[in-house]
C-alpha cells in the first residue's frame, strides 16, 4: 500500500459518511452512530479487498459480505452505489415506499447485498453457513462479516462463534465495531461483553485488535487474517459512534435518530471541510 | 397387522436416497439419531453438518449456506425449529426466500412420554403464518418420502412436519402420486367430508368405517400440503357434502382447522367442527393414551362428523 492509495481510500470513506447523512437527513429515520462508525471497515472491504463485481452481484465466487448489524445499511448502501451496484440517485430514497432501499438489507431487493439482515445476532451465524458453502465447494474466496458489540449479547452470536471455530472455518473473517454505545447507553452499563478478545480466543478464534479507523491498520489486519490456518479470524476494531461527525462521536443519543436540516447541513460542511483539506 | 413406519424415518431414508445431488446438505441439531438425518450422514458424511444443541445457529446458517446455491435440509424437534428458532426462519430463511427445507420431527402429542415441553402443537399455525413458507405434512411413511423429495425439487423454503410415532401405512407406494398443493380423496362419501392431516389421516379412516357401519356416507380428504391449501377440493367437498369436520394433531387454534375454515369462509360457509388439541399443553403419557386424553381419536372424529351433520340440518 502506497501513500496515495491510503489518501484515496480515506477519502471515500468521506464521502461514504456524507451519504450515510443524505441517507438519514433525507428518510427523516435510521441509524447514523453505527454507520459513521463502520465507515472505514466498509471503504477497505468494498474498495480495496473484495472480491466482487458490480456487473455480476450473484457471481458464484465473489467474495460475500454480511452486515451482521443490518441496521447500519445506510453506509453499506452507501459502499454498493459508490461501488456501482446501482445509481447513487437511489440513495435518497433510502426507506422510502418507493424504493428498494429497504431499512434494513434485503438481499432480495437490494443489488450487492449478500444476505438479508436487521435481527441481531443472525447475520454471523449466516456467513458461518457461508463459509461452510466455501469450505464444500473449495473455493478460495472469503467470507466477511461486521458485527455490532452491542448485537454480542445476543446468544446466538456466541452459538455462531462457537460453531465457526468447531468447523474450522479459516475463511472467515469477522469485525466487531466496537464502539461501546448501544441504544440504552454504555455497552458496560447495559450489559457488558467484555472482556471481548478473551472471549473470542476462548471460543477458538485467532484474534487480532486493531483501530477501526486506520485504513492501513484494517488492511494489515485481513492480511492477517487470511494466513490464519484452521481458525476463523475476529478484527476487533476500536471505534467511535458517529466517527466524522463532532456533534454525533461518542453520543448514543445519535444511535437511530436523524438529524434536522441545521444538523445535517453542520455534518455535511465538516466533511468538505475534511474532504478539501485532502485535496490540498 | 398392518405395516407400521413412522414419517421421520421415511424422511432420513428419502434423504438418503437423494443424496446424490451434490447440492444438498443436511444439519442437525444434536438429534440426527431421532430425526433420522443419521441415515444421511453414514451415506454422505462430507455433507451432513450437526450443528450442536444450537438451533438458531442452524438456521441462519442453512440461509447462508442456501444463498450459496446449496438446498439445505435443517432438521431437529418441530418444538426447537419452529418454537425457539421462528424468528430464524421467519428472518433468515423465509424473508429472503431461501432454499432451505426444515425437516421438523417429533410434532404433536405423539411424541409420548416426553410430555408437554416437547409435544409442539403450534408449528402449523406459526409456520404457515410466515411469508413464501410452504407447509407440508404427510399422513404416512410414502407420503412422506415422496413430500421429501418434492421438497428438493422446490425453489423456496418448505416446512416438513413429520412424526415420531410409527403409524399404518396408508398409501401405495407404487401407486400413489404427491402432488405439491393437492388434496387426495381416500374415500367418497355425500353426508359429510372429514378433511385430515398427519397422523390424524390413519384416525379419520378408522372413523369413516365407524361411521359406514351407523348409516353415515363421510368423504374422506386427506390434506399434505397445508400452506398452500388445496381450495378447490375443500370448496367442492362443501358443496357436495355440506358439513366439515377438520382433524389434526395440533391446537385448533390457527392450525390446519382454521386453515380450512379461513377457506370456506370466504367461498362456501358450511357448518364445521374441529377435532384438535382444545387451548391445553400435553402431558407424558403413552401415545395412545394422549390422544384418547386430549379427543383425538376415531371414536371423536365420528361424534364431531354426527354434530356437524345435526348443525347442517338445524
Amino acid at each position: 500500500m502506497n501513500e496515495d492509495q491510503i489518501k484515496e481510500l480515506k477519502k471515500c470513506s468521506v464521502i461514504l459518511r456524507k451519504h450515510i447523512i443524505e441517507q438519514v437527513y433525507n428518510a427523516q429515520s435510521g441509524h447514523p452512530g453505527g454507520s459513521l462508525s463502520c465507515a472505514d471497515i466498509i471503504t477497505v472491504l468494498y474498495f480495496n479487498v473484495m472480491r466482487v463485481d458490480p456487473k455480476n452481484p450473484q457471481w458464484e465466487d465473489r467474495d460475500r459480505f454480511v452486515l451482521s448489524k443490518g441496521h447500519c445499511s445506510p453506509a453499506l448502501y452507501a459502499a454498493l452505489a459508490e461501488k456501482g451496484f446501482f445509481p447513487k440517485e437511489e440513495l435518497p430514497k433510502f426507506r422510502r415506499i418507493d424504493s428498494f432501499l429497504e431499512g434494513h438489507p434485503s438481499m432480495r431487493y437490494v443489488p450487492g447485498v449478500d444476505m438479508s439482515t436487521g435481527s441481531l445476532g443472525q447475520g454471523i451465524s449466516a456467513a458461518v453457513g457461508m463459509a461452510i458453502a466455501g469450505k464444500i465447494d473449495n473455493k478460495d474466496s472469503n467470507v466477511y462479516a461486521l458485527i455490532g458489540d452491542g448485537e454480542t449479547q445476543e446468544g446466538q452470536v456466541w452459538e455462531a462463534l462457537m460453531a465457526a471455530a468447531h468447523y474450522k472455518l479459516d475463511n472467515l473473517i469477522v469485525f466487531l465495531d466496537h464502539n461501546h454505545l448501544q441504544i440504552d447507553g454504555n455497552i458496560s452499563d447495559v450489559m457488558s461483553p467484555e472482556p471481548v478478545e478473551e472471549k473470542f480466543k476462548a471460543f477458538g478464534w485467532k484474534v487480532v485488535a486493531i483501530n477501526g479507523h486506520d485504513h492501513l491498520q484494517i488492511i494489515e489486519a485481513i492480511n492477517e487474517a487470511k494466513k490464519s490456518k484452521g481458525k476463523p479470524t475476529m478484527i476487533v476494531a476500536e471505534t467511535i459512534k458517529g466517527k466524522g461527525v463532532s456533534f454525533m462521536e461518542n453520543e448514543a443519543g445519535w444511535h437511530g435518530v436523524a438529524p434536522d436540516r441545521e444538523q445535517a447541513e453542520k455534518a455535511k460542511a465538516e466533511l468538505d471541510a475534511v474532504l478539501a483539506g485532502m485535496e490540498v | 397387522m398392518q405395516k407400521k413406519i413412522a414419517t421421520r424415518e421415511a424422511y432420513g431414508n428419502a434423504l438418503a436416497e437423494i443424496g446424490e445431488d451434490t447440492r444438498i446438505v443436511v444439519m442437525d441439531a444434536d438429534l440426527s439419531k431421532s430425526t433420522k438425518t443419521e441415515v444421511f450422514r453414514k451415506k454422505y458424511p462430507e455433507r451432513f453438518f450437526n450443528m450442536g444443541i444450537a438451533e438458531a445457529n442452524m438456521m441462519s446458517a442453512a440461509a447462508g449456506l442456501a444463498s450459496c446455491g446449496k438446498v439445505v435440509f435443517a432438521s431437529t424437534f418441530a418444538m426447537f425449529a419452529a418454537g425457539r428458532a421462528f424468528e430464524q426462519v421467519r428472518n433468515s430463511i423465509c424473508y429472503p426466500a431461501l432454499n432451505v427445507k426444515i425437516g421438523a420431527s417429533h410434532a404433536g402429542l405423539t411424541v409420548g412420554e416426553d410430555g408437554a415441553s416437547h409435544q409442539v402443537i403450534e408449528d402449523i399455525s406459526l409456520m404457515r403464518s410466515i411469508p413464501n413458507m410452504i407447509v407440508i405434512s404427510p399422513a404416512d411413511a410414502v407420503e412422506a418420502r415422496q413430500a421429501t423429495i418434492a421438497a428438493s425439487k422446490i425453489d423456496g423454503p418448505v416446512y416438513l412436519r413429520l412424526s415420531r410415532l410409527a403409524v399404518p401405512v396408508l398409501f401405495d407406494e407404487s401407486t400413489y402420486k404427491f402432488e405439491l398443493g393437492k388434496g387426495v380423496t381416500l374415500s367418497e362419501g355425500t353426508d359429510v367430508t372429514i378433511i385430515s392431516t398427519g397422523y390424524m389421516t390413519g384416525k379419520a379412516v378408522e372413523a369413516v368405517e365407524q361411521l359406514k357401519s351407523q348409516g353415515i356416507s363421510a368423504r374422506l380428504v386427506n390434506i399434505h400440503t397445508i400452506k398452500p391449501i388445496d381450495k378447490d377440493i375443500i370448496i367442492k367437498a362443501a358443496k357436495e357434502t355440506g358439513a366439515i369436520v377438520t382433524c389434526e394433531e395440533h391446537t385448533v387454534m390457527g392450525g390446519f382447522g382454521s386453515a380450512v375454515a379461513e377457506v370456506l369462509i370466504e367461498n362456501y360457509p358450511v357448518p364445521v367442527k374441529m377435532v384438535g388439541v382444545q387451548d391445553k399443553f400435553g402431558k407424558s403419557g403413552k401415545p395412545d393414551e394422549l390422544i384418547k386424553m386430549y379427543g383425538l381419536t376415531a371414536e371423536d372424529i365420528v361424534n364431531k362428523a354426527k354434530e356437524a351433520i345435526a348443525l347442517k340440518k338445524a
